[in-house]
This record gives C-alpha cells, structure tokens and sequence, in this order.
C-alpha cells in the first residue's frame, strides 16, 4: 500500500510497521468480537426464556395447566389448548404448501427453461417478501368468507382453517426454493441415463430425481413446518386470539396457538413489565416454542447437510 | 413379446420395439397430468398474489384515491375517516434506519471473519451452526428477548433508561437481533462467491489481510452483500410480531410537539402494528383504511425487493 510505504521513514520493513500492525490487530479482534457477539445473542435468548420460563413454571399451580382451555387472565393454563391450535394450524398450512411448493419446485427443476425460470422465480420471492400481518388480513377479508364460509357452513368470522390456508401461503416460496434447490443439486448424469433407458419426464422426475432429492425435500417439509409453527401475526389476526379459547379439535372454531398466545398477553397488557403470573406464562409458552423449533431446525439442518454430503 | 433365443434376434426386437415407441401416436396421458398440476401449482400461486393485492386494493380503493394525501400524512385516530399513516410510516423508517446501523456493521463483520479469518476452523463451525439456528428462532421469541433486556434491564422496567423502555429504539434494536443472522449469512454466501485468485493477488502484492479485504474482497462483493441486506431490511419493515412484545402502541398516541430523540424514546407504531390493529377493529369502516394500509406497506417493501433484484441483476458478476 502506498501510504504505509510513504509513513515507513524510519526504514523498517514493512512488515514490522508499527502502524500497519495495530491497525491489522485492531479490525482482527473487532472482527472477532462481531462473531462472538452472536453467541451472546443465543445465550441472552436461552438465558431470558429459561429463567423467567421456569419461573413460571414453579410458581404455577401445576393443576391448572392441564384444565378446559387456555384463560391466562383467569388463571387457566391449559398448555394442550395451544399446542392443538398450533398443531392444526400447521397440519392444514403444510396441506396447502407441500403440494403447491413442490408441484412448482419440480416445474421450476425439471421442466422449465432457464428463460421461464428467470421471469418466474421473482414471483416466488415476491410471495415470500409479503409481511404476514397482510396475509393474516387477507385471510379475514378474503380467505375466510369466499373459501372457508363457503364450503363450511358453520365457520365463524375467525377460524383456525382460515388462519392455516395463509400460513400455508407464506410457506409456498420457503418449501419451492429449498425443495428446488435439493433437486437441481442431483447430477445431470443421473437424469441423462434415464432417458436413455427411455423413461418419460414423469417418470425421470418422479423416480429418479425426486428420491435422488429427498433429504433435501425432507428437510424443506421440516424447516417449513418450524416456520408454521412460529408463525404469529396470521394466526393472532385471522384465528381470533381473543384473551383466551376452549380446548377444541374444531378447526372451524376460533382458536390459540402458542405464536398467537404470546402476542395476545403482549398487545393486551398495558403493564408491559407486569409481574402477575398471566403475564409470565409468556415466558413458559416462548421456552415450549424456542425448543420445539430449535429441535425442528436441528433436524432440518441433519438432512441438508447429507445432500450437500453426497453430491 | 417373443423369447430372445440369440442376440441377433434380440436386437431386432429390440430396434422394433423403440421403432414402435417413437412413431406411436398414443398420447402420453399421464405426462401430460403431471406437467399439467405442475403448471397448476405455480399459476396457483401467481393467482394468490393477484387475489391479494386486488383484495387490498378493492377495500383501500377509496382511501387511496380520495384521500391519499391525508391518508400519509394523518396521525392515529378513532375516526375511520381522519385515520393516517404518519405515525406508521415514520416509525417504520426510523426502525430501518436503526437496523441498517446495528445489524450491518455487525453482521458484515461477523461474516467476514468466519470466511476470512477463521475459515475452517471449529470456532467458525460452531458459530455458523450458531447463527443457523438464531436465523430459524420465531420472531416473536426475539420480542421477548427485546422486552427482556432492551425494555426491563436497560430501559429501566419500561420507565425511560438507556433505551426509554418501549420505545423505537428498543424496537430497532430488537430487529436487528432479528436479521443480525440473515445479514450475516447472506454476506458469508457472496464472500464465498469471490475468486481466490483475487484473495492470493492482494496477498502476493503485500498487502495484510485487512487491506486484501478492504481494498479487494469487499468491493467484489459488494453487490452480493448490498442485495442480501436490502432484502433483510424488506424483512424488518414487515415484521410485526416481536414489536407486539417490545410494547409498540396498538392503539391511538399523539407524539406531540416532540423533539427528534424524544420521539426515538416515546412510544411508537410501525405499519405493520397499525395494520393489525386496524384489522382487529370492531368497526367495519375501518376495512378502508386496513385496505389502504396494506397497500402503503405492501409498495413499500415491493420498491426494497425490487431494488435487491436490480442490484443483483445489474451487478452480478460470474467469476
């Protein structure tokens, strides 16, 4: 570098530069510290929920989380309650996404041109880019009275399904490009030799490419199943998180998830630092949802990597 | 089909049978399905995206062309007809602009020592796997950490300190907990995506590994990391939940005749909090303004996804 030639005078070599030295040391450990400050992020996460979670949990009369549903403010904790709603929630969202995720990753993979592809994939991630409090109202304002209502006469204004059918539109781009992107990472010899055993596309895509992938779209199922479940803003608009719900395996019936919960004791209580036990229980919930998503990731990650392995 | 009793005859059969497949006029029915449901799926999806910005734009018609103006430059208010964004869209910005100085720097930094300094090593293995999993935890699980340490322990149990309790600043600094490992590994991606070459010239020319980065491998990649930041901070503007567990205001508030850093430790709203609190109204004419808010907000980050696909179409280079 010209400058520090220019500040060497003293006819050092340039690698013993005091100045040129300091500096290096200086960006190394600032570096560093940037790359140690995400571990603090993690530990302050485990740290924060993992106290005042298990607070709770001592604290609490331990009858009354397993009772009729889940009332925070009347001191009923009814953990089932949440973890059904969230359950269902996802079972119908992944309904929705799986299909429609891979049906467009295998389009995108197996048959289209790379021109086509180009124009189509902006779509996708302008799907992802939508923020999920418009879908969540999207699922009210549209969703819920033209499809939900229509076919099922006893749906209500807020409904589980409705509050699903657009988590599973969220997860549409997340389950097409991660599931793409396992499929064209399998070899074009393996497709090349079926079609010259003479199999037809569909049977090169769904017999040799599609198992060829599957760690890959195994792991799109899970990563996209850990965002259904962490999903809020959709579920607490569309699903009618109200204060509290019945224990119910109605998903035509309003109901809590575990997201939904957590940010309706948030928006509710105007004593954001309360320190009443209705208040706490978001901590409780917040430990359930970090550990059941980080062991979904956890897994998720496993099969990626074996992709990544193999070829 | 006849038995093969010599090769001979085998290959005839054989060149008979591909004659027969190739020149056969049967319709390859079940092709034709497939191809047809996959086409299915992604008009699907497409039709999604239309149904939902005509659904926005069909109730925030009126809103946005009888009263744009007003509509953007209103605050909160009870009355449906009065309602504005102002509030809103001040905060979402304030909360970008605190986000882009937080997170980048750090996450920027954070990605150039794993691939540049420690690359390889177990400490950048554990980090990666470290900030895979923070880039999987739920939003709202960050709003707890916000409400923890920004809103109790530094803003003195809500009550002003450090951060002013709940206020945009703790809101901005709990968003950028929140992309902190989007930046980091969309950096690490387009840092890999630099030649070695580039890395091994600099070296070989003198240069120490904090000028080689400087002077040569950030420049280079520099468009990857601009189109993975942009696309974070798209991210952050939509984000509602965590804000919700951060104490953002949810219904009406007057900021007054406030000064700069006092409305940065005042309460606060963001588009997507009026949003959600607007969808929740019991009072039906406020679908107008729900409408027309998600419109606002659905623009807004459309223009920020739409610079990252610019950026990265305009200056993507293969090496």
């Amino acid at each position: 570098m010209a400058q520090a030639v220019v500040a060497n005078q003293a006819g050092l070599p340039l690698k013993l530069d005091p100045r040129r030295r300091r500096k290096e040391a200086f960006m190394k450990n600032f570096l560093r510290s940037a790359a140690v400050f995400t571990f603090l992020v993690s530990v302050a996460i485990v740290a924060t929920i993992l106290f005042d979670g298990l607070d709770f949990f001592f604290e609490v009369d331990k009858s009354k989380l397993l009772d009729i549903g889940w009332f925070p403010r009347r001191g009923l904790f009814d953990i089932p309650t949440l973890l059904i709603g969230t359950f269902l929630v996802s079972a119908i969202a992944m309904l929705v996404a799986v299909p429609l995720g891979l049906g467009a990753a295998i389009y995108l993979s197996e048959y289209a041109n790379p021109k086509l592809r180009r124009s189509i994939k902006p779509i996708l991630e302008i799907l992802a880019g939508i923020p999920s409090v418009v879908l969540g109202y999207f699922a009210i304002s549209w969703i819920n009275p033209q499809l939900v209502q229509n076919f099922f006469d006893e749906a209500g204004v807020f409904n589980l399904t409705a509050a699903g059918l657009a988590v599973g539109v969220l997860l549409i781009p997340l389950m097409a490009s991660v599931s793409e992107d396992a499929m064209r990472a399998v070899p074009m010899s393996l497709r090349e030799a079926s079609y010259g055993l003479g199999a037809r596309r569909v049977t090169t895509s769904l017999r040799v490419v599609f198992p060829a992938a599957i760690s890959g779209i195994v792991a799109a199922f899970i990563l996209a199943l850990s965002r259904a479940i962490g999903e809020t803003m959709i579920v607490a608009i569309a699903a009618g998180a109200t204060g509290g719900g019945l224990r119910s395996w109605d998903p035509l019936q309003p109901g809590q998830t575990m997201t939904a919960a957590m940010a309706a004791l948030g928006a509710g209580s105007d004593q954001v630092a309360g320190d009443n036990l209705a208040f706490n229980s978001l901590y409780f919930v917040g430990l359930l949802l970090f550990f059941l998503t980080l062991a979904l990731n956890v897994v998720g990650e496993r099969f990626v990597r074996k992709v990544r392995e193999i070829y | 089909m006849p038995t093969l009793s010599s090769p001979r005859q085998g290959a005839d059969v054989a060149a008979a049978m591909t004659q027969q497949r190739l020149t056969s006029t049967k319709r390859d029915i079940r092709g034709a399905v497939f191809h047809g449901l996959l086409v299915l799926s992604l008009v699907m999806a497409m039709l999604i995206l239309l149904l939902l910005v005509w659904d926005m734009w069909s109730d925030g018609r009126e809103v946005l062309t009888t009263r744009l103006g007003d509509f953007l430059t209103s605050d909160l208010s009870t009355n449906p007809n009065e309602a504005g964004v102002a509030q809103g869209i001040f905060g979402t910005i304030m909360l970008c602009v605190i986000v882009a100085i937080v997170a980048f720097p750090l996450g920027i930094a954070c990605a150039v020592y794993l691939e540049e300094y420690a690359s390889g090593s177990q400490f950048a293995r554990w980090t990666q796997v470290n900030v895979r999993n923070l880039a999987g935890v739920p939003s709202i699980v960050y709003g707890i950490l916000g409400l923890a340490v920004f809103v109790q322990l530094l803003g003195d149990n809500g009550n002003g300190g450090l951060t002013g309790g709940r206020s945009l600043i703790s809101g901005g600094l709990t968003l950028a907990l929140l992309v902190l490992p989007v930046v980091v590994i969309t950096t690490s991606e387009a840092l890999r995506a630099v030649p070695r070459g580039i890395r091994e010239g600099a070296l070989a020319l003198g240069s120490t590994p904090w000028e080689m980065i400087r002077k040569q491998v950030l420049p280079a990649a520099g468009p990857g990391i601009l189109t993975g930041t942009v696309i974070s901070l798209a991210r952050a503007a939509g984000e509602a939940a965590p804000l919700i567990l951060v104490g953002a205001v949810t219904g009406i508030f007057s900021s007054g005749d406030q000064n700069f850093v006092e409305q940065l430790r005042g309460r606060f709203t963001a588009m997507p909090i009026i949003i959600f609190s607007w969808a929740r109204n019991p009072n039906s004419e406020f679908v107008k303004d729900t409408g027309a808010a998600a419109i606002v907000l659905l623009v807004l980050i459309f223009i920020m996804n739409g610079i990252a696909i610019w950026l990265r179409n305009r200056y993507e280079r293969k090496w």
